[in-house]
């Protein structure tokens, strides 16, 4: 059996790799991707500590979060093709309008 | 056995993260984004969690992985990473702040929470436990969840119908 922790340093490791790829990519797809790499790291946290306090509630939270994925990355992605509409470049740098 | 799966899954994890940052092809990302949420199923797999598997599959494999291909290939990307660089302090600082986010939560998880030794019973049968769970005790964030649903879906159509507006 594979210790709970091990689960959960992966899940660590992966959600840093995602918190990266926000901070170093430029393209918003490419952020949305490292965003759902963030979501699925919290999953597996999730699920191997439901697991091991012998639980299904992490997976029920799952669950949820899953649907909270699926319906942000459906806003998210109309959004960014709306910009792309508008502005005809794709660069995150560059959407500075609302910024104070 | 299970120790040699979760090896080779956590490799595959790990390795198509790093494809997903490191492929300047927002394809070949969105294609190893696949392959990594396909190895993260695998280890739900691995945790008896058989509908997250195959949840995780349908939903995130299928149809999160096909919207990514299809605003990819609406917006025909590939030439947005040229130009000056106007964050470059930031990305500089990203690898070493993300290394020290690591280390502090490797040093909170070591010190706190699985050093507690929780009930060793194993989760009890996947799905039933869990549609037991979701239609007693999390009936209305079940149902909450339609609504949210529904009001991803407007909120997609209008903008949709705005940008057809102003062309």
């Amino acid at each position: 059996m594979v210790p709970a922790s091990w689960y959960v340093a992966l899940s660590a490791v992966l959600f840093s790799m995602g918190v990266l790829g926000v901070l170093i990519r430029r393209d918003p797809l490419v952020i949305f991707m490292s965003i759902e790499l963030m979501l699925n790291a919290a999953n597996l946290a999730l699920v191997a500590l439901g697991q091991r306090w012998g639980s299904a509630e992490g997976q029920a939270l799952v669950f949820f979060v899953m649907c909270v994925a699926a319906a942000e990355v459906a806003v998210g992605l109309a959004i960014i093709v709306v910009i792309f509409r508008v502005r005809r470049r794709l660069s995150v740098d560059e959407l500075n309008v609302m910024r104070w | 056995m299970k120790v040699f799966a979760f090896v080779i899954l956590a490799v595959i994890v790990i390795g198509s993260a790093a494809g997903v940052l490191i492929r300047r092809n927002p394809i070949h990302a969105a294609l190893f984004l696949v392959v990594n949420l396909a190895s993260v199923a695998g280890l739900y797999l691995t945790m008896r969690a058989e509908f997250l598997a195959a949840a995780q599959v349908i939903v995130y494999a299928g149809a999160i992985a096909v919207l990514f291909v299809f605003a990819i290939m609406v917006l025909i990307p590939g030439k947005e990473e040229t130009g000056p660089d106007q964050l470059r302090g930031q990305r500089m600082m990203a690898v070493p702040l993300v290394g020290i986010f690591l280390l502090l939560a490797g040093v909170v998880l070591r010190s706190a929470v699985l050093r507690i030794p929780g009930p060793s019973t194993a989760v009890p049968g996947g799905v039933e436990a869990l549609g037991r769970l979701l239609f007693t005790d999390y009936l209305f964030p079940f149902e909450v969840t339609s609504v949210l649903l529904l009001v991803a879906i407007v909120g997609v159509l209008a903008l949709a119908k705005r940008k057809t507006g102003t062309e």
